[in-house]
């Protein structure tokens, strides 16, 4: 299915927001993520199944002011 | 001893994070600057966020407290959102809050902003606004549950200093107990004593040390910029008069004439 990740659009195969962290190589405890712009904590990525045109925004610790 | 939330600091700095030319200059300018808190960010990472999980692990390893941001934002619901990613990233409930409201100023919009605070808080966020020296916005952010104001000197990154002290000023008496932080614009360390002089609880600043020559040096020496500023509050300090007052004693001086 076609979903926007980080505001890229890609082609993936996956059914949980957990899977496609999985094959994007995202594995840290550091990352936070959103779905079409509503938190999915950490323990919910196995149950949030995506769907066709989702927004997903994968953020990570970085510098700031 | 400053005690901002539920946290009793040994520093009055705040220290950020960013546009440091390296790691390790980072690591040492916080640890030479005495922080006890820094500021951190979130953003979108590409490269399965290992950048940013070698910048948490730097962060941790130096003992402060992090306090995360929400720089960039320009709603109230953005920053909610990215507040709520922040607490699940660094396990705190401390957010400063950013709304900015013009694009070339960086300054708050401080109506978002006070919708932002009052659902935060709501929440049970530790809200640390960055707003401007209005007092109605502080009064507002005050009444929607915030316990700290960040009133800027002058826009972000400026470097200008204090633009307008008796705004300033005002603030400080209009809330004597609520804890201040001049937040954005300090250039340099005569600054940061400069409000501090005026009474206020303490000072974030990130571009005068990160922009600086020797960005470690320069975080000492805002460090004791601050602690000099806050000991002149404490102490006294007299008012400027228009006419000279000899310091030395006339009485008793020699008769030569």
């Amino acid at each position: 299915m076609t979903l926007i990740i980080n505001g890229e659009t890609q082609v993936c195969a996956v059914v949980t927001l957990a899977e496609l962290l999985h094959i994007l190589e995202y594995d840290g405890d550091w990352l936070a993520t959103a779905v079409n712009g509503a938190l999915v904590h950490r323990e919910d990525r196995s149950d949030q199944r995506l769907e066709e045109g989702d927004r997903i925004e994968i953020l990570a610790p970085m510098q700031g002011g | 001893m400053l005690s901002l939330y539920d946290a009793k600091l040994s520093s009055r700095l705040l220290l950020g994070t960013a546009r440091y030319p390296s790691p390790a200059v980072l690591a040492d300018a916080v640890t030479r600057s005495g922080a006890a808190i820094v500021t951190v960010s979130l953003r979108r990472e590409t490269s399965g966020g290992k950048t940013g999980g070698a910048f948490f692990e730097l962060i941790r390893q130096l003992g402060v407290r992090i306090l995360p941001n929400t720089a960039g934002c320009h709603s109230a619901s953005e920053a909610i959102l990215t507040a709520r990613m922040a607490r699940e990233v660094f396990s705190t409930d401390w957010i400063k809050l950013e709304v900015i409201g013009h694009h070339d100023s960086l300054q708050p919009d401080v109506f978002e902003l006070v919708e932002a605070a009052r659902i935060l808080c709501a929440d049970g966020f530790s809200v640390f606004p960055y707003t401007t020296d209005d007092l109605v916005v502080g009064e507002k952010l005050l009444s929607v549950g915030c316990r700290i104001l960040m009133p800027w000197c002058a826009p972000i990154g400026s470097a200008a200093g204090p633009r307008n002290p008796s705004a300033l000023t005002a603030m400080r008496a209009a809330f004597p107990d609520v804890p201040l932080i001049v937040d954005a614009g300090i250039g340099r360390p005569s600054h940061a004593t400069m409000v501090m002089e005026l009474g206020y609880d303490a000072v974030l600043l990130n571009t005068a040390v990160a922009g600086a020559g020797d960005p470690p040096a320069m975080a000492e020496a805002f460090g004791q910029a601050i602690e000099a500023g806050r000991l002149a509050y404490r102490s006294g300090m007299l008012e400027p008069r228009d006419m000279a007052v000899p310091s030395t004693p006339v009485f008793g001086k020699g008769v030569f004439a």
